[in-house]
Protein backbone atom coordinates (compact mmCIF):
# COMPACT_ATOMS: atom_id res chain seq x y z
CA UNK A 1 0.00 0.00 0.00
CA UNK A 2 1.68 3.61 -1.16
CA UNK A 3 -1.13 5.80 -0.39
CA UNK A 4 -4.14 6.29 2.11
CA UNK A 5 -7.48 4.70 1.13
CA UNK A 6 -9.28 8.07 2.28
CA UNK A 7 -9.07 11.63 0.87
CA UNK A 8 -9.68 13.03 4.46
CA UNK A 9 -8.50 11.79 8.01
CA UNK A 10 -12.28 11.87 9.87
CA UNK A 11 -12.30 9.13 12.11
CA UNK A 12 -10.35 6.04 12.94
CA UNK A 13 -13.24 4.04 12.06
CA UNK A 14 -13.13 4.90 8.43
CA UNK A 15 -9.55 3.59 8.21
CA UNK A 16 -8.21 0.65 7.44
CA UNK A 17 -5.71 -1.15 9.05
CA UNK A 18 -3.56 -1.09 6.10
CA UNK A 19 -3.80 2.56 6.52
CA UNK A 20 -2.16 2.75 9.67
CA UNK A 21 0.81 0.61 9.24
CA UNK A 22 1.24 3.38 6.47
CA UNK A 23 0.48 6.16 8.60
CA UNK A 24 3.31 4.46 11.53
CA UNK A 25 6.13 3.75 8.78
CA UNK A 26 5.99 7.24 7.67
CA UNK A 27 5.88 8.57 11.60
CA UNK A 28 8.79 6.49 12.00
CA UNK A 29 10.96 8.59 9.81
CA UNK A 30 9.56 11.82 10.81
CA UNK A 31 10.41 10.68 14.33
CA UNK A 32 13.92 10.55 13.34
CA UNK A 33 14.23 13.87 11.81
CA UNK A 34 12.55 15.69 14.71
CA UNK A 35 15.38 14.22 16.71
CA UNK A 36 17.99 16.09 14.77
CA UNK A 37 19.73 19.03 15.12
CA UNK A 38 18.07 20.55 12.02
CA UNK A 39 14.63 19.24 12.54
CA UNK A 40 12.64 20.92 9.21
CA UNK A 41 12.09 19.12 5.39
CA UNK A 42 10.61 21.31 2.54
CA UNK A 43 8.14 18.70 1.77
CA UNK A 44 4.62 20.70 2.43
CA UNK A 45 6.56 24.48 0.78
CA UNK A 46 3.69 25.08 -1.46
CA UNK A 47 1.17 23.66 0.98
CA UNK A 48 -1.10 25.56 2.78
CA UNK A 49 -3.02 24.30 5.94
CA UNK A 50 -5.96 26.01 8.25
CA UNK A 51 -6.02 25.31 11.89
CA UNK A 52 -9.46 26.05 13.09
CA UNK A 53 -10.21 25.55 16.52
CA UNK A 54 -13.74 26.12 17.61
CA UNK A 55 -13.24 24.37 20.72
CA UNK A 56 -10.60 24.71 23.50
CA UNK A 57 -7.09 23.35 22.90
CA UNK A 58 -3.02 23.51 24.14
CA UNK A 59 -1.27 20.38 23.35
CA UNK A 60 -3.38 19.53 20.10
CA UNK A 61 -3.15 23.06 18.37
CA UNK A 62 0.52 23.43 19.12
CA UNK A 63 1.16 19.59 17.94
CA UNK A 64 -0.70 20.47 14.78
CA UNK A 65 1.21 23.58 14.69
CA UNK A 66 4.63 22.02 14.58
CA UNK A 67 4.16 19.34 12.74
CA UNK A 68 2.93 21.80 9.92
CA UNK A 69 5.84 23.96 10.53
CA UNK A 70 8.54 20.93 10.10
CA UNK A 71 6.82 20.21 6.95
CA UNK A 72 7.15 23.80 6.08
CA UNK A 73 3.55 24.62 5.51
CA UNK A 74 2.25 28.08 5.16
CA UNK A 75 -0.41 28.21 8.42
CA UNK A 76 -3.04 30.13 9.40
CA UNK A 77 -5.06 30.12 12.81
CA UNK A 78 -8.34 30.22 13.92
CA UNK A 79 -9.92 30.39 16.65
CA UNK A 80 -13.90 30.49 17.32
CA UNK A 81 -13.68 32.99 19.86
CA UNK A 82 -13.47 36.80 18.59
CA UNK A 83 -14.51 35.50 14.88
CA UNK A 84 -17.77 36.13 12.51
CA UNK A 85 -18.74 32.48 14.10
CA UNK A 86 -20.03 34.57 16.85
CA UNK A 87 -22.09 36.52 14.76
CA UNK A 88 -24.06 34.10 13.22
CA UNK A 89 -21.93 32.47 10.20
CA UNK A 90 -22.36 28.98 9.43
CA UNK A 91 -19.38 26.54 9.71
CA UNK A 92 -19.61 26.16 5.96
CA UNK A 93 -19.36 29.87 4.78
CA UNK A 94 -16.55 30.43 7.45
CA UNK A 95 -14.68 27.36 5.62
CA UNK A 96 -15.53 28.68 2.30
CA UNK A 97 -14.26 31.96 2.75
CA UNK A 98 -11.21 30.23 4.04
CA UNK A 99 -10.51 28.22 1.54
CA UNK A 100 -11.14 31.15 -1.12
CA UNK A 101 -7.59 32.21 0.40
CA UNK A 102 -6.23 29.26 -1.49
CA UNK A 103 -6.19 27.13 1.77
CA UNK A 104 -5.68 23.15 0.91
CA UNK A 105 -5.71 21.44 4.28
CA UNK A 106 -8.06 21.67 6.98
CA UNK A 107 -7.49 20.80 10.58
CA UNK A 108 -10.67 20.87 12.61
CA UNK A 109 -11.50 21.03 16.44
CA UNK A 110 -14.99 21.40 16.80
CA UNK A 111 -17.69 20.63 19.82
CA UNK A 112 -20.44 19.19 17.44
CA UNK A 113 -20.38 15.21 17.00
CA UNK A 114 -19.69 14.46 12.77
CA UNK A 115 -18.53 18.25 12.47
CA UNK A 116 -15.76 16.42 9.99
CA UNK A 117 -17.73 14.44 7.93
CA UNK A 118 -20.32 17.17 7.43
CA UNK A 119 -17.67 19.45 6.69
CA UNK A 120 -15.82 16.94 4.56
CA UNK A 121 -19.10 16.40 2.06
CA UNK A 122 -19.56 20.23 1.35
CA UNK A 123 -16.29 21.51 0.96
CA UNK A 124 -13.48 21.11 -1.39
CA UNK A 125 -10.25 20.13 0.92
CA UNK A 126 -8.55 18.02 2.63
CA UNK A 127 -10.29 17.60 6.26
CA UNK A 128 -8.56 16.37 9.32
CA UNK A 129 -10.25 15.71 11.95
CA UNK A 130 -8.44 17.48 15.40
CA UNK A 131 -11.41 16.50 17.55
CA UNK A 132 -15.44 16.43 17.58
CA UNK A 133 -16.95 16.43 20.54
CA UNK A 134 -17.47 13.07 22.26
CA UNK A 135 -17.53 11.01 18.59
CA UNK A 136 -13.60 11.42 17.91
CA UNK A 137 -9.84 11.78 18.08
CA UNK A 138 -8.35 10.26 15.39
CA UNK A 139 -4.71 11.55 15.93
CA UNK A 140 -4.39 11.07 19.31
CA UNK A 141 -5.62 7.47 19.07
CA UNK A 142 -2.71 6.73 16.13
CA UNK A 143 -0.41 8.27 18.60
CA UNK A 144 -1.16 5.98 21.28
CA UNK A 145 -1.17 3.14 19.32
CA UNK A 146 1.98 4.12 17.88
CA UNK A 147 3.41 4.86 21.40
CA UNK A 148 2.72 1.19 22.00
CA UNK A 149 4.30 -0.12 18.87
CA UNK A 150 7.30 1.23 20.40
CA UNK A 151 7.20 0.18 23.30
CA UNK A 152 6.22 -3.29 23.04
CA UNK A 153 7.56 -3.80 19.87
CA UNK A 154 3.64 -4.35 18.47
CA UNK A 155 0.11 -3.33 19.21
CA UNK A 156 -0.68 -6.92 18.77
CA UNK A 157 -1.96 -9.04 21.44
CA UNK A 158 -1.07 -6.48 23.79
CA UNK A 159 -3.96 -5.74 26.61
CA UNK A 160 -5.09 -1.97 27.30
CA UNK A 161 -7.37 -0.54 29.32
CA UNK A 162 -8.62 2.72 28.88
CA UNK A 163 -9.94 4.08 32.43
CA UNK A 164 -12.69 6.76 33.48
CA UNK A 165 -15.03 8.75 31.55
CA UNK A 166 -15.57 6.73 28.86
CA UNK A 167 -19.17 8.24 28.64
CA UNK A 168 -17.79 11.55 26.92
CA UNK A 169 -14.61 10.37 25.75
CA UNK A 170 -13.79 10.99 21.63
CA UNK A 171 -10.06 9.88 22.63
CA UNK A 172 -11.80 6.60 24.26
CA UNK A 173 -14.18 5.58 21.59
CA UNK A 174 -10.47 6.41 18.64
CA UNK A 175 -8.46 4.34 20.74
CA UNK A 176 -10.91 1.24 21.00
CA UNK A 177 -11.35 1.60 17.02
CA UNK A 178 -7.79 2.05 16.35
CA UNK A 179 -6.43 -0.68 18.64
CA UNK A 180 -9.21 -3.71 17.92
CA UNK A 181 -7.84 -2.79 14.26
CA UNK A 182 -4.59 -3.20 15.06
CA UNK A 183 -5.07 -6.58 17.34
CA UNK A 184 -4.94 -5.52 20.66
CA UNK A 185 -7.36 -6.52 23.55
CA UNK A 186 -9.17 -4.04 24.73
CA UNK A 187 -10.78 -3.20 28.11
CA UNK A 188 -12.64 -0.07 29.92
CA UNK A 189 -13.07 0.41 33.05
CA UNK A 190 -15.10 3.17 35.32
CA UNK A 191 -18.06 4.36 37.42
CA UNK A 192 -21.03 2.11 34.96
CA UNK A 193 -22.68 5.73 34.98
CA UNK A 194 -19.72 6.94 32.62
CA UNK A 195 -19.51 3.83 30.82
CA UNK A 196 -21.93 3.79 27.63
CA UNK A 197 -24.50 0.85 27.88
CA UNK A 198 -23.67 -0.57 24.85
CA UNK A 199 -20.03 -0.40 24.70
CA UNK A 200 -19.65 -4.39 24.41
CA UNK A 201 -20.80 -4.25 20.78
CA UNK A 202 -17.61 -2.90 20.31
CA UNK A 203 -16.13 -6.13 21.34
CA UNK A 204 -14.34 -4.61 24.45
CA UNK A 205 -14.18 -5.93 28.04
CA UNK A 206 -15.80 -3.74 30.81
CA UNK A 207 -14.75 -3.82 34.49
CA UNK A 208 -16.02 -1.42 36.98
CA UNK A 209 -13.19 -2.21 39.24
CA UNK A 210 -9.65 -0.26 38.86
CA UNK A 211 -7.73 -2.97 40.38
CA UNK A 212 -9.22 -5.95 38.59
CA UNK A 213 -8.74 -4.26 35.19
CA UNK A 214 -5.19 -3.34 36.57
CA UNK A 215 -4.07 -6.96 37.55
CA UNK A 216 -5.12 -7.60 33.50
CA UNK A 217 -3.80 -4.84 31.51
CA UNK A 218 -0.21 -4.75 29.90
CA UNK A 219 -1.22 -0.51 29.70
CA UNK A 220 -3.56 1.49 31.25
CA UNK A 221 -4.58 4.39 29.77
CA UNK A 222 -5.94 7.12 32.19
CA UNK A 223 -8.29 9.84 30.91
CA UNK A 224 -9.49 13.22 32.64
CA UNK A 225 -12.83 13.43 34.05
CA UNK A 226 -14.28 15.86 31.54
CA UNK A 227 -16.38 17.98 33.82
CA UNK A 228 -17.01 20.44 30.97
CA UNK A 229 -19.67 17.59 29.20
CA UNK A 230 -20.92 16.73 31.93
CA UNK A 231 -22.74 19.74 33.79
CA UNK A 232 -21.42 20.80 37.05
CA UNK A 233 -24.37 21.23 39.63
CA UNK A 234 -23.71 24.53 41.46
CA UNK A 235 -22.57 23.29 44.86
CA UNK A 236 -19.73 21.54 42.43
CA UNK A 237 -20.81 18.34 42.01
CA UNK A 238 -21.17 16.50 39.14
CA UNK A 239 -24.26 14.23 38.30
CA UNK A 240 -22.60 10.76 37.01
CA UNK A 241 -20.92 10.32 40.43
CA UNK A 242 -21.11 11.41 44.00
CA UNK A 243 -18.52 13.31 44.01
CA UNK A 244 -14.46 13.70 42.89
CA UNK A 245 -12.67 12.82 46.02
CA UNK A 246 -15.24 9.52 45.82
CA UNK A 247 -14.15 9.30 42.01
CA UNK A 248 -10.14 9.70 43.15
CA UNK A 249 -10.41 7.29 45.75
CA UNK A 250 -12.07 4.52 43.44
CA UNK A 251 -10.74 5.04 39.76
CA UNK A 252 -7.27 6.71 40.94
CA UNK A 253 -4.39 5.86 40.01
CA UNK A 254 -1.44 5.67 43.27
CA UNK A 255 1.75 4.03 43.52
CA UNK A 256 0.07 2.15 46.13
CA UNK A 257 -2.57 0.00 43.75
CA UNK A 258 0.21 -0.23 41.66
CA UNK A 259 2.61 -1.91 44.41
CA UNK A 260 -0.78 -3.53 44.95
CA UNK A 261 -0.88 -5.22 42.16
CA UNK A 262 2.87 -5.68 41.78
CA UNK A 263 2.74 -5.88 37.80
CA UNK A 264 5.26 -3.35 35.64
CA UNK A 265 2.31 -1.79 33.59
CA UNK A 266 2.43 1.37 31.19
CA UNK A 267 1.09 4.05 32.22
CA UNK A 268 -0.83 6.34 29.57
CA UNK A 269 -2.32 9.91 29.37
CA UNK A 270 -3.87 12.25 26.49
CA UNK A 271 -3.25 15.49 28.59
CA UNK A 272 -4.49 17.27 29.93
CA UNK A 273 -3.65 16.02 33.26
CA UNK A 274 -5.90 16.36 36.20
CA UNK A 275 -3.12 15.54 38.84
CA UNK A 276 -4.00 14.12 42.30
CA UNK A 277 -7.90 13.37 40.98
CA UNK A 278 -7.35 10.36 37.65
CA UNK A 279 -3.32 9.71 38.67
CA UNK A 280 -1.31 10.19 41.38
CA UNK A 281 1.53 12.83 40.47
CA UNK A 282 4.52 10.48 41.35
CA UNK A 283 2.51 7.64 38.85
CA UNK A 284 2.34 10.22 36.52
CA UNK A 285 5.91 10.94 36.40
CA UNK A 286 7.76 7.37 37.31
CA UNK A 287 9.19 5.72 34.68
CA UNK A 288 6.36 3.40 33.87
CA UNK A 289 4.74 6.72 32.90
CA UNK A 290 4.85 7.21 28.67
CA UNK A 291 3.10 10.11 28.74
CA UNK A 292 5.62 12.54 27.36
CA UNK A 293 6.84 10.17 24.94
CA UNK A 294 3.07 10.23 23.82
CA UNK A 295 3.68 14.07 23.18
CA UNK A 296 6.70 13.89 20.82
CA UNK A 297 5.00 10.85 18.92
CA UNK A 298 2.29 13.28 18.33
CA UNK A 299 3.84 15.37 16.39
CA UNK A 300 5.70 12.56 14.21
CA UNK A 301 2.24 11.22 13.83
CA UNK A 302 0.80 14.20 12.63
CA UNK A 303 3.43 15.15 10.15
CA UNK A 304 3.23 11.68 8.56
CA UNK A 305 -0.87 12.23 8.31
CA UNK A 306 -0.72 15.89 6.66
CA UNK A 307 2.62 14.14 4.09
CA UNK A 308 0.31 11.63 3.08
CA UNK A 309 -2.87 13.70 2.94
CA UNK A 310 -0.83 16.34 1.22
CA UNK A 311 1.25 14.33 -1.24
CA UNK A 312 -1.19 13.26 -4.08
CA UNK A 313 -1.26 15.46 -6.79
CA UNK A 314 -4.78 17.49 -7.35
CA UNK B 1 11.18 -5.53 -23.65
CA UNK B 2 14.97 -5.95 -24.83
CA UNK B 3 17.22 -5.76 -22.43
CA UNK B 4 21.04 -6.44 -22.88
CA UNK B 5 23.70 -7.27 -19.97
CA UNK B 6 26.20 -4.43 -19.71
CA UNK B 7 27.96 -5.91 -16.01
CA UNK B 8 28.57 -8.91 -13.92
CA UNK B 9 29.98 -11.42 -11.97
CA UNK B 10 34.07 -10.83 -12.29
CA UNK B 11 33.93 -7.65 -13.85
CA UNK B 12 31.07 -6.52 -11.39
CA UNK B 13 33.45 -7.08 -8.29
CA UNK B 14 36.44 -5.53 -10.53
CA UNK B 15 34.41 -2.60 -11.14
CA UNK B 16 33.82 -2.12 -7.04
CA UNK B 17 37.52 -2.53 -6.54
CA UNK B 18 38.90 0.00 -8.67
CA UNK B 19 36.38 2.28 -7.76
CA UNK B 20 38.10 1.80 -3.87
CA UNK B 21 41.20 2.15 -4.99
CA UNK B 22 40.41 5.72 -6.75
CA UNK B 23 38.42 6.42 -3.29
CA UNK B 24 41.81 5.47 -1.38
CA UNK B 25 43.63 7.93 -3.51
CA UNK B 26 41.86 10.67 -2.62
CA UNK B 27 40.52 9.96 0.90
CA UNK B 28 43.56 7.54 2.29
CA UNK B 29 42.80 6.65 5.78
CA UNK B 30 39.16 7.64 5.79
CA UNK B 31 40.18 9.91 8.87
CA UNK B 32 38.16 13.11 7.94
CA UNK B 33 35.98 11.34 5.24
CA UNK B 34 32.72 9.46 5.42
CA UNK B 35 30.52 7.52 2.92
CA UNK B 36 26.57 8.21 2.55
CA UNK B 37 24.39 5.66 0.46
CA UNK B 38 21.36 7.25 -0.64
CA UNK B 39 18.22 4.95 -0.22
CA UNK B 40 16.74 3.00 -1.25
CA UNK B 41 19.59 1.61 -3.97
CA UNK B 42 22.76 3.27 -3.23
CA UNK B 43 23.22 1.74 0.16
CA UNK B 44 24.26 -1.69 -0.85
CA UNK B 45 26.74 0.00 -3.31
CA UNK B 46 27.60 1.77 -0.25
CA UNK B 47 27.83 -1.21 2.09
CA UNK B 48 29.85 -3.18 -0.43
CA UNK B 49 32.86 0.07 -0.89
CA UNK B 50 32.48 -0.09 3.20
CA UNK B 51 32.81 -3.48 3.55
CA UNK B 52 35.79 -4.03 0.68
CA UNK B 53 37.96 -1.31 2.61
CA UNK B 54 38.06 -2.74 5.79
CA UNK B 55 38.23 -6.55 4.22
CA UNK B 56 41.01 -5.39 1.73
CA UNK B 57 42.90 -2.14 2.98
CA UNK B 58 41.83 -2.35 6.71
CA UNK B 59 40.32 0.83 6.34
CA UNK B 60 37.68 1.47 8.82
CA UNK B 61 34.93 3.94 7.36
CA UNK B 62 32.28 5.92 8.99
CA UNK B 63 29.28 5.53 6.63
CA UNK B 64 25.43 5.47 6.83
CA UNK B 65 21.98 5.37 4.80
CA UNK B 66 20.30 8.71 3.89
CA UNK B 67 16.44 8.67 2.47
CA UNK B 68 16.11 11.94 0.33
CA UNK B 69 11.97 11.69 0.17
CA UNK B 70 11.00 14.37 1.76
CA UNK B 71 13.69 16.86 -0.64
CA UNK B 72 12.27 15.66 -3.49
CA UNK B 73 10.96 17.87 -6.25
CA UNK B 74 8.04 15.98 -7.55
CA UNK B 75 6.22 15.70 -4.60
CA UNK B 76 2.30 16.64 -4.83
CA UNK B 77 3.26 15.98 -8.56
CA UNK B 78 2.39 12.07 -8.72
CA UNK B 79 -1.13 9.91 -7.67
CA UNK B 80 0.72 8.52 -4.53
CA UNK B 81 2.58 10.22 -1.88
CA UNK B 82 6.27 9.09 -1.58
CA UNK B 83 6.93 6.78 0.85
CA UNK B 84 9.97 7.22 2.06
CA UNK B 85 12.99 5.01 3.44
CA UNK B 86 14.88 5.06 6.55
CA UNK B 87 17.78 7.59 7.31
CA UNK B 88 20.45 6.15 9.05
CA UNK B 89 23.08 8.53 10.26
CA UNK B 90 24.23 8.86 13.74
CA UNK B 91 27.31 11.23 12.99
CA UNK B 92 27.86 14.66 12.25
CA UNK B 93 28.81 15.38 8.97
CA UNK B 94 30.83 19.31 9.93
CA UNK B 95 33.88 19.58 8.66
CA UNK B 96 34.23 16.03 7.12
CA UNK B 97 34.81 15.40 3.80
CA UNK B 98 31.73 13.71 2.23
CA UNK B 99 30.91 10.98 -0.29
CA UNK B 100 27.51 10.81 -2.11
CA UNK B 101 27.06 7.47 -3.19
CA UNK B 102 24.14 6.08 -5.27
CA UNK B 103 23.91 3.14 -8.02
CA UNK B 104 22.33 4.97 -11.39
CA UNK B 105 23.00 8.52 -12.27
CA UNK B 106 20.07 9.96 -14.51
CA UNK B 107 18.81 13.14 -14.31
CA UNK B 108 20.64 14.30 -11.30
CA UNK B 109 17.50 15.35 -9.02
CA UNK B 110 17.79 12.89 -6.92
CA UNK B 111 21.34 13.44 -5.92
CA UNK B 112 20.44 17.16 -5.89
CA UNK B 113 18.03 16.51 -3.31
CA UNK B 114 20.23 14.11 -1.60
CA UNK B 115 22.99 17.21 -1.04
CA UNK B 116 19.72 19.02 0.45
CA UNK B 117 19.10 16.34 2.57
CA UNK B 118 22.24 15.62 3.90
CA UNK B 119 23.01 19.51 5.10
CA UNK B 120 20.80 18.58 8.01
CA UNK B 121 24.07 16.69 9.41
CA UNK B 122 26.12 19.90 9.42
CA UNK B 123 28.02 21.87 6.75
CA UNK B 124 30.97 19.16 5.08
CA UNK B 125 34.32 20.35 3.79
CA UNK B 126 33.63 18.90 0.26
CA UNK B 127 31.01 16.33 -1.11
CA UNK B 128 32.05 14.17 -3.92
CA UNK B 129 29.66 12.15 -5.90
CA UNK B 130 30.49 8.10 -6.49
CA UNK B 131 27.65 6.03 -8.67
CA UNK B 132 28.10 2.72 -10.13
CA UNK B 133 26.57 3.78 -13.93
CA UNK B 134 26.20 6.96 -15.37
CA UNK B 135 23.67 7.60 -17.70
CA UNK B 136 25.49 10.14 -19.47
CA UNK B 137 24.03 12.60 -21.82
CA UNK B 138 20.88 12.56 -20.11
CA UNK B 139 20.77 15.37 -16.54
CA UNK B 140 18.32 18.08 -16.25
CA UNK B 141 21.01 19.61 -13.57
CA UNK B 142 24.35 20.97 -13.32
CA UNK B 143 25.61 17.31 -11.39
CA UNK B 144 28.20 15.16 -12.20
CA UNK B 145 30.09 12.45 -10.73
CA UNK B 146 33.50 12.61 -9.12
CA UNK B 147 33.99 8.51 -9.01
CA UNK B 148 31.87 6.32 -11.77
CA UNK B 149 31.85 2.74 -12.19
CA UNK B 150 30.78 2.28 -15.87
CA UNK B 151 29.70 5.10 -18.19
CA UNK B 152 26.74 4.38 -19.97
CA UNK B 153 24.94 6.94 -23.05
CA UNK B 154 21.25 6.01 -23.33
CA UNK B 155 18.13 7.11 -24.69
CA UNK B 156 14.92 8.12 -22.61
CA UNK B 157 12.95 4.69 -23.85
CA UNK B 158 15.86 2.74 -21.86
CA UNK B 159 16.22 1.79 -18.21
CA UNK B 160 19.09 0.72 -16.52
CA UNK B 161 18.65 -1.88 -14.08
CA UNK B 162 21.07 -2.83 -11.48
CA UNK B 163 20.74 -5.95 -9.42
CA UNK B 164 22.43 -6.67 -6.05
CA UNK B 165 23.08 -10.41 -4.46
CA UNK B 166 21.93 -9.07 -1.31
CA UNK B 167 18.00 -8.38 -2.63
CA UNK B 168 18.14 -9.56 -5.77
CA UNK B 169 20.38 -12.59 -5.72
CA UNK B 170 22.98 -11.90 -7.94
CA UNK B 171 24.99 -9.01 -9.01
CA UNK B 172 24.07 -7.58 -12.53
CA UNK B 173 23.58 -4.35 -14.54
CA UNK B 174 21.44 -4.52 -17.54
CA UNK B 175 20.45 -1.94 -20.41
CA UNK B 176 16.28 -2.42 -20.82
CA UNK B 177 15.02 -1.07 -23.73
CA UNK B 178 11.17 -0.90 -24.47
CA UNK B 179 10.10 -2.18 -28.04
CA UNK B 180 7.42 0.27 -29.50
CA UNK B 181 5.44 -1.85 -31.40
CA UNK B 182 3.23 1.18 -32.28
Amino acid sequence: MDKLSTDHLLGIKHLQKEDISLIFQVADNFKEIINRPLKKVPSLRDVTVANLFFENSTRTKLSFELAEKRLSADIINFSSSGSSVKKGETLVDTVNNILAMKVDIIVMRHPMPGAAIYLSQRVDARIINAGDGTHEHPTQALLDSFSIREQFGEVKGRKVVIVGDILHSRVALSNIFCLKKLGAEVMVCGPPTLIPPHIKTLGVEVSYHLEEALSWCDVAMMLRIQLERQGVEENGNVSYFPSLREYTMQYGLTTKILEKIGRDITIMHPGPINRGIEIATDVADSGQSIILSQVENGVAIRMAILYLLAGISE
Amino acid sequence: MNEREILEGAQFDLVIRRLCCELIENHDEFSSSVIIGLQPRGIFLAKRIVDFLEAHYSIKVIHGNLDVTFHRDDFRRKQSPLIPNKTNIDFIIEGKKVVLIDDVLYTGRTIRSGMDAMLAFGRPTKVELLVLIDRRYSRDLPIQPDYTGLSVDTIARQRVSVKWKEVDGEDKVALQTIIDNG
